[in-house]
């Protein structure tokens, strides 16, 4: 045989090997995961786990309530002071802006998606907890230290701009020029156009493009860790009070905590929770973009 | 070729794109209640110039335009004119049908409503009439609820006329609106047009000379982005004066 | 009237929409700015020279050398790593299978799916898998970690990249009797500015990344001389030294922060003018 065409096939069947081994990657963490959790599934039901807020490992009490509130907290609020946000921008940058514009806009908002979370971080506890602290919950509580889940969720949101910004131009960009063209032939105003037409048409990708960032916020630890205050478990009330997201759970007490049975499989757990919440979101999520992509071409 | 009271009179206009000259120095009357065409081979800015009548270049800001369109009598590129007023004065039927996301009653009511139309009964009338107005009313009756993108495409497109209609246009300007059509679907829309300029002024940019000659009754032919020679169809078509004209009618330059 | 509303609405809503551009830029200037503001003073040329002495997280001398060559051996070691496992991936994808195949496709969605994934699942995993292992926090414990953060990263970069070839450069180079490996090599060198963005930005994503490596690297006072040594990163470092209740140990995480912060701008900016052939037609 040709001695290239054999190479060729030799390097065929390698990189085939490669993908398939490196798509495994994510059955390999969801089983490794799934493993390791398994001592504390065993012990304890999953509706037990997930609906108590005792959390009291020493004794043997593993509830995951409160963290997974923390968790639903800084989202929701990340997720309700971006996304008007980042819709207004998006439609304004592929509506209105003009392209010079544009260009000196959309490269800040990459810079933005390069700037690492322990920066966030270090910026939220100069910046956001003393105006939290000094500013806004004084006219609401009597007291607050800023480290609290509306520090969270005001970092968090700025994380999440760039993602939100870039998917939503992404989905934008499929809606037909001419489409938009139609409807201001016929005298509506650009604003109605957005409304009536772009808006209505990109609905189900932005909607996944919402999902995706939910599951981005869902899963970032470092930032939030230092400006949730979250050191002792419990159910938020006020968005003034501290709070412990389930990443942050892990982050503070892994690798450290062999010593009491269980722990460490509780926190596996957790992170088993995270990775297959993340998991579904995201696969959900990129299929409908997929599709939305897919109808243009 | 000059008319006393033309709808549309377009004076020394030029536009850019970017770098690009893309009209160059276009003076043209357009006649009302009279079907005009402007022929030409592919590039050639026929479309370009179509999209300056109700300023949709406004959207994309590489563009320059310069000089006067006037719509009886008054510059739609002077300063504080009402965008919005002078589109709602001209349909636009471009060379695919977009119809909007919506149903095929929402598609006709969306004009009127936008302009304020809040009266069910009232859409309701309009919406009858103007699908009558293209005939299609007989065929989509029993499903108005049912989405525009389900119509097929030569119906479609008789939908977005009877979408132009409904905001009470005085012009129709048509972007090679049959390109993408059936020959049936092409005929219904031909005949539509003729039956039209009892009441409308329609401009219709085609490539398609059997097409000019069966509807319009003048004709410009575009070339490089400058008007040739602008004379009723027929001489246009027939009896060229210009050696350019000449060569494109014979299917010389394509 | 009707009309005169929607003029006022649509004045209303563009308003809103250049005061939230205004936010969403401004963030960043103020993030950007904060760090500078708070990190300048503390600046020193010790803080990058020096590894910490003793009792350095109570006020004690010295700086960050250790954390700055830690993160740059770990960033290094994980796109190194990474670009091993990607490049073939992309490859076989784009060159091997036809567009449009069901693995193709399963594999773009897979890797979409995992560049979802935080950075601490990984790093959770990471340290199972170490301990499976038998291995202790490490430098190659963490860029293990890191590979696996920036794999996804690394081909839907260059997936996106590969992508823009125009067919007919493969037809042409097929058409002359090139094997489809010898025509990747063709396709590569077209694109190899988009494969310098792909390691740039994966580069960029493991020097910032601390969940990844908080169990897997460990931290140590100490450049690392080995594999097996555990290795202290930048934002580890910082976040270690903002917990510190000394004032002094603080600020130098806020001057520390600002090296990070200089180091990612630069990498982002070179990223991006090395993108610019590839993004013409997207914002």
């Amino acid at each position: 045989m040709n001695i290239r065409i054999l190479k060729d096939k030799i390097a065929g069947r390698t990189m085939l090997v490669l993908t398939l081994v490196s798509i495994l990657l994510a059955v390999l963490v969801a089983w490794g995961l799934f493993y390791r959790s398994l001592p504390l599934l065993e012990n304890y039901s999953l509706t037990d786990l997930l609906t108590s807020s005792a959390w009291k490992p020493e004794k043997g009490e593993f509830g995951f309530l409160g963290f997974i509130m923390g968790t639903l907290w800084v989202t929701a609020i990340a997720i309700i002071l971006a996304l008007p946000l980042c819709l207004l921008v998006s439609i304004y940058l592929s509506e209105y802006a003009h392209p010079r514009l544009r260009k000196l806009i959309v490269p800040v908002v990459d810079l933005l998606s390069g700037i690492p979370p322990v920066l966030f971080g270090v910026w939220g506890v100069l910046f956001i907890i003393p105006l939290i602290q000094d500013h806004i919950a004084p006219s609401f509580v009597d007291n607050s230290a800023g480290y609290s889940v509306l520090a969270g969720g005001i970092v968090l949101a700025i994380m999440i701009f760039p993602l939100l910004i870039t998917l939503f131009l992404e989905v934008f960009s499929t809606v037909p020029r001419d489409m938009l063209n139609a409807s201001l032939s016929l005298g509506a105003t650009p604003w109605q156009t957005v409304k009536k037409v772009l808006l209505k048409k990109a609905m189900p990708g932005m909607i996944a493009s919402t999902v995706l960032a939910i599951s981005r916020a869902f899963g970032e630890t470092i930032a939030v860790l230092m400006v949730c205050g979250g050191n002792v478990p419990g159910i938020p009330h006020s968005v003034f009070d501290s709070g412990y997201p389930l990443p942050v759970l892990i982050a503070n007490n892994f690798g450290e905590t062999f010593s009491v049975p269980l722990y460490d499989s509780a926190l596996l757990f957790a992170a088993l929770l995270l990775f297959v919440i993340i998991f579904i979101f995201n696969a959900v999520s990129r299929i409908i973009l997929a599709r939305v992509k897919r109808k243009i071409e | 070729m000059t008319f006393e009271t033309p709808h549309i009179r377009v004076q020394d206009l030029n536009l850019y794109y970017g770098a690009n000259h893309a009209l160059k120095n276009i003076s043209i009357d357009i006649p009302d209640k009279k079907v005009t065409s402007f022929i030409g081979p592919s590039g050639c800015g026929k479309t370009t110039l179509l999209k300056t009548f109700n300023r949709l270049h406004d959207s994309s800001l590489e563009v320059k335009v310069e000089g006067k369109v006037l719509l009886d009598g008054e510059d739609i590129y002077a300063k504080g004119v009402d965008v919005t007023a002078i589109r709602k004065k001209m349909g636009l039927l471009s060379q695919r049908p977009f119809p909007l996301p919506m149903s095929i009653y929402d598609n006709i009511a969306y004009g009127p409503r936008i302009h304020g139309e809040r009266d069910r009964h009232k859409l309701d009338h309009l919406v009858e009439q103007y699908l009558k107005d293209v005939a299609l009313w007989d065929e989509v009756k029993d499903r108005l609820k049912a989405p525009a993108s389900r119509l097929s495409i030569g119906q479609q497109q008789r939908l977005c006329l009877a979408r132009g209609l409904a905001v009470e246009p005085e012009i129709i300007l048509g972007d090679e609106p049959t390109s993408a059509l059936d020959p049936v679907s092409t005929q219904k829309i031909e005949e539509l047009f003729l039956q039209l300029k009892e009441k409308y002024t329609i401009v219709l940019v085609t490539h398609i000379l059997r097409q000019a000659r069966r509807v319009s009754d003048y004709c410009a032919f575009v070339y490089m982005g400058e008007i040739v020679e602008f004379a009723p169809t027929e001489q246009l078509l027939l009896d060229p004066k210009e050696k350019l004209t000449k060569d494109y009618v014979r299917g010389f330059l394509s | 009237m009707k009309v005169k509303g929607r003029n006022i609405e649509e004045r209303f809503f563009k308003i809103l929409m250049i005061i939230s551009a205004l936010i969403v830029v401004g963030s960043f200037f103020l993030i950007v700015g904060t760090i500078v503001v708070k990190g300048a003073p503390a600046m020193s040329w010790d803080l990058i020279t020096k590894v910490p002495s003793g009792g350095f997280f109570l006020g004690g001398e010295g700086g960050v050398l250790n954390a700055i060559i830690g993160s740059f051996y770990i960033a290094a070691g994980s796109s190194l790593l990474a670009l091993l496992i990607s490049l073939p991936v992309v490859i076989y994808i784009n060159t091997y299978l036809r567009k449009r195949s069901w693995l193709g496709n399963l594999t773009r969605m897979g890797y979409d799916v995992l560049f979802g994934i935080p950075s601490i699942v990984y790093g959770a995993f990471g340290f199972t898998l170490m301990m499976y292992l038998g291995m202790r926090a490490s430098l190659l414990g963490g860029i293990i970690a890191v590979t696996l953060l920036v794999i996804p990263i690394m081909i839907r970069t260059m997936d996106e990249v590969i992508r823009t070839v125009p067919n007919e450069l493969y037809e042409a180079t097929f058409s002359l009797g090139a094997t489809r490996l010898e025509t990747a090599w063709v396709i590569l060198k077209q694109v190899a500015p988009g494969i310098m963005t792909a390691i740039l930005l994966a580069f960029g994503r493991g020097i910032g990344d601390v969940a990844s490596v908080m169990f897997t690297a460990g931290f140590s006072d100490n450049i690392p001389t080995s594999m097996e040594d555990p290795t202290a990163t930048l934002p580890l470092a910082i976040f270690n030294q903002l917990s510190s209740p000394y004032e002094g140990v603080r600020a130098k995480a806020y001057a520390s922060a600002l090296i990070l912060t200089i180091f990612v701008l630069i990498i982002s900016v070179l990223a991006r003018l090395l993108s610019k052939k590839f993004s013409k037609n997207k914002v």
